[in-house]
């Protein structure tokens, strides 16, 4: 199948090196210490944080740290069949691993010992990227909760179809057997601390896949950082400071 | 608990301070350099597919077993290949009996990504009849011992049981042409698997504040680094899988040169599979 047209637009009209559009907005959920719904094209994810909280398990609690859960579900009606999916099957269960460890890897959790911090993320449509998007989710979530980072975790895919490397795969692209590049950095260090790929690739063709997902990931670096300072201007006016 | 805590938990701050202060001066705990692998024996049972791999302290067993199934509805003629993974709790004191815990599920998840999604068994060729009947390939992996870096070892078991597990010879006959006649061994000789590449998966571990990178770490040095990257690589120098599930960060440049000496490794470790399976033969 061809996803690169002659013309170089891609299969919905993006160039292969453009993002889908962004959509960022803080405290989705009321209740939650945190929250946040995160879209890139028709991929949306919401997040909420609890905490941090005293340790619900006396048994996992941690003398020097903050104990940091995630659950990552995918709603029902999120992909185009509809069915019910077992929960913790192996796919959710590992996404969760990752987005806490990716998460546990930002969080100042030597500031918080003896609590737990608890991170949910669902997805509500599924279009390629939802990893990427939990990600970039969750981390909306702390900043609004307010839980000290060291810096802001953003992530991004990118794959290579058609000899072309691609920014940002949709569901039609992710699913094409292609390789596929997920990468999560920490922007103001400028270092990887997500990379997950899979099907083969040759390691310079590599490289450059892994540098355009860098890109992609620093781009979302801005727009969240946007989307912060906007909404923290806003709690200002609130306030009338 | 989670194979990580308990780790940590195990393991005091004197010996804790004592690996990563070794390391500094590029000693590791148990005599090696940083990016030397260690000793790897694979020995086969007396049946195809079976084999045991020992990584140093690590011992994992794999099983290769095939069945004849209906394939899956989008997938009418390609056969399956399915992954499951055993903690036994004699192998850690962290691992629990019954369900798979985290740990278990990311290490058949690496161990399937590599195999699967590189297409480095030929699924094609498994297939009986369209839609109707195909083989299903079962790789279980047995942790009989855990001296860290379960990933490599889980891999390279998985990667010897299934270079030497033979199928029964199928053939579709019988009056009506639709029959499916299994021939036994002692009638025909049983099939090979066709594998195209062997992608072998090499992990590294970021140990301390300077995040120094050490190949194939023991249990020790997992229950201090900060973070892991498994490449799964084959000798075309491809890369098949990554997974470093985050942890702490590393520069890219740092990402490239791990690769790089990864696939140095990963010729080693064909090498000492291919040498084995032909061996298994020979004799």
């Amino acid at each position: 199948m061809e996803y690169v047209s002659p013309e170089g637009l891609r299969l919905d009209g993006r160039r292969p090196l453009e993002m889908r559009q962004l959509r960022a907005e803080l405290g989705a959920v009321s209740r939650a210490d945190g929250s946040a719904v995160f879209e890139m094209g028709n991929t949306k994810v919401i997040a909420a944080v609890y905490g941090p909280r005293e340790v619900q398990q006396r048994s996992q609690q941690l003398n020097d740290k903050a104990l940091i859960r995630c659950e990552y579900t995918m709603a029902n009606f999120s992909t185009g069949d509809r069915m019910r999916k077992p929960k913790g099957d192996r796919r959710s269960t590992e996404i969760s691993l990752v987005i806490r460890q990716t998460m546990e890897a930002c969080i100042l959790t030597h500031l918080m010992p003896r609590s737990q911090i608890d991170i949910f993320v669902q997805v509500l449509q599924a279009d390629g990227g939802t990893r990427s998007a939990c990600i970039n989710a969750a981390t909306l979530a702390l900043a609004d909760a307010g839980i000290p980072m060291r810096d802001l975790v953003t992530s991004c895919s990118a794959g290579y179809l058609n000899s072309t490397a691609l920014l940002d795969l949709n569901y039609v692209e992710d699913s094409a057997g292609g390789p596929d590049v997920t990468v999560g950095i920490l922007p103001k260090l400028d270092k990887v601390t997500l990379l997950q790929m899979d099907a083969k690739l040759p390691m310079d063709i590599f490289e450059n896949v892994m540098q355009l997902a860098t890109e992609g990931c620093k781009a979302v670096a801005n727009y969240i950082r946007e989307v912060l300072i906007e909404n923290t201007k806003q709690l200002e006016n609130r306030r009338g400071v | 608990m989670e194979q990580r805590l308990a780790n940590t938990l195990n393991m005091t701050v004197n010996e804790k301070k004592f690996i990563e202060s070794a390391l500094l001066s590029d000693l590791r705990v148990d005599g090696r350099r940083p990016f030397d692998y260690r000793k790897l024996s694979i020995i086969f049972g007396r049946e195809d597919g079976s084999s045991e791999i020992q990584l140093g302290q690590t011992r994992v067993m794999g099983f290769v077993t095939g069945q004849l199934v209906q394939p899956y509805r989008d997938r009418p003629n390609e056969g399956t290949l399915a992954i499951y993974t055993e903690f036994s709790p004699m192998a850690d004191p962290s691992f629990e009996s019954g369900r798979p815990g985290e740990s278990a599920i990311e290490l058949g998840r690496i161990v399937d990504r590599g195999l699967r999604e590189s297409r480095a068994v030929d699924t094609e060729s498994l297939c009986v009849i369209s839609g109707k009947l195909v083989w299903a390939i079962r790789i279980d992996l047995h942790i009989i011992d855990n001296g860290g870096n379960l990933v490599d070892a889980s891999n390279i078991a998985a990667l010897a049981a299934l270079s030497t597990f033979r199928r029964s010879e199928c053939t579709i006959g019988g009056e009506d042409g639709q029959e499916v006649i299994v021939h036994p061994p002692e009638v025909r000789e049983p099939l090979p698997l066709i594998i195209h590449h062997l992608p072998v998966a090499v992990t590294f571990g970021f140990i301390g504040k300077e995040n120094i990178v050490v190949i194939d770490p023991t249990q020790h040095e997992e229950g201090v680094m900060g973070g892991s990257m498994t490449a799964t690589l084959n000798t075309n120098g491809e890369v098949c899988a990554i997974q470093k599930a985050g942890g702490e960060g590393v520069l890219q440049s740092v990402i490239m040169q791990c690769l790089r000496i990864a696939s140095v490794k990963a010729a080693d470790i064909t090498s000492k599979i291919k040498i084995a399976v032909s061996l298994f033969y020979f004799f």
